[in-house]
């Protein structure tokens, strides 16, 4: 349900886009999804399935994820680590001063469209 | 043969669209003199006995309506209305479990704000999405009730780190929970320094006239510095 919300906002600037380029079809989306930005890639994409092909301008348009690693911040010991594996923790001097470098992102990469 | 496309850049965020629609929102109420506050919490930590409480302290002093957002059903907004006599609304999400600036803006159209003080905006019950849609609110408040957990902090940090006030309700059933409220505190600061964190009982009442008398406070110097 999370995904469908976030689906509709990426079609509606998808769409404004397009018409910022004057363009009548858009074949595929590029996201750039964080991997701690609480949005599972799977879900996306198959909500994008269901709501694109509503869209004239967007039937059969491919959604495709890359996923950003999440790299967390150390303000202690000013290194970076994997986050996903060792949480807000510090691995190296158990620092619990740390954030986020990215790996929240929800950002759409770039829009693809046929080249006619 | 492969079909050709060219490549345009966007690089722009999902939420960016929302943040300016809740920043020019902001900036609307502020001229109008109305504050906004978007409460927020999980399903059942007594959002709606909290604001019953809350308000029955403050309507003598501020001019005071609701708003109540829900997947489905009206109970709520029936409810506040019966037992406050106070302007509430009921919007429908449509399914959708948060509200954003946009949906914000068209329940306000649907009040008449023009000798309102305070509106209060009770969010979707939800610790997830709401936290990611800036709503247009001043300040963001959510309720955490003791049988949920000390940890919750922990778990959804987005919606504590975008919280000014934490509400710990339910401190009646204390002695029947592992919460400890020290830890809590030290969760949510690790999240949030900047956070409040106020326990009260909103069904017996403690507490609540602490919550009341920071946002009378708050209220007041938003009108102030119009």
């Amino acid at each position: 349900m999370h995904e469908l919300g976030i689906v509709f906002y990426i079609i509606r600037d998808v769409k404004a886009a397009a018409e910022e380029n004057h363009v009548e079809r858009v074949s595929g989306v590029v996201m750039n999804i964080g991997e701690v930005s609480t949005i599972v890639p799977e879900y996306l994409t198959d909500c994008w399935r269901w709501a694109a092909d509503k869209e004239t301008m967007l039937k059969g348009c491919e959604l495709k994820i890359n996923i950003v690693p999440a790299v967390t911040f150390c303000g202690d010991c000013k290194k970076e680590y994997e986050t996903v594996r060792y949480g807000r923790t510090c691995p190296y001097c158990n620092s619990e001063h740390t954030w986020l470098l990215r790996g929240n992102e929800v950002e759409i990469k770039e829009i693809e469209v046929p080249n006619t | 043969m492969m079909e050709e496309v060219k490549v345009i850049e966007i690089k722009k965020s999902v939420f960016a669209e929302n943040e300016k629609d809740a920043d020019a929102l902001r900036k609307e109420l502020k001229n109008k003199g109305v504050y906004l506050l978007n409460l927020m919490s999980s399903p059942g930590s007594g959002k709606t006995t909290t604001l019953i409480r809350t308000i029955s302290l403050l309507k003598d002093k501020l001019r005071i309506a609701v708003m109540e957002a829900d997947i489905d059903s009206n109970v709520d907004a029936v409810r506040i209305k019966e037992a406050t006599g106070i302007q509430s609304i009921q919007l429908h999400t449509g399914g959708m479990c948060h509200l954003d600036a946009e949906m914000t803006r068209q329940g306000l159209d649907n009040l008449d704000l023009s000798d309102i003080d305070l509106v209060v905006l009770e969010n979707v019950g939800n610790l997830v999405c709401p936290a990611e849609f800036d709503t247009g609110s001043c300040r963001n408040a959510m309720i955490l009730s003791v049988p949920e957990g000390d940890d919750k902090p922990l778990k959804y940090p987005l919606m504590f780190s975008v919280c000014d006030v934490v509400v710990v309700n339910k401190t009646d059933v204390l002695p029947y929970f592992d919460f400890d409220l020290e830890k809590c505190r030290a969760n949510v600061r690790m999240r949030n320094p900047q956070a409040r964190v106020i326990p009260i009982c909103a069904k017996t009442g403690e507490g609540v006239d602490v919550f009341a008398d920071w946002l009378l406070e708050d209220v007041k110097n938003w009108k102030q510095n119009k």
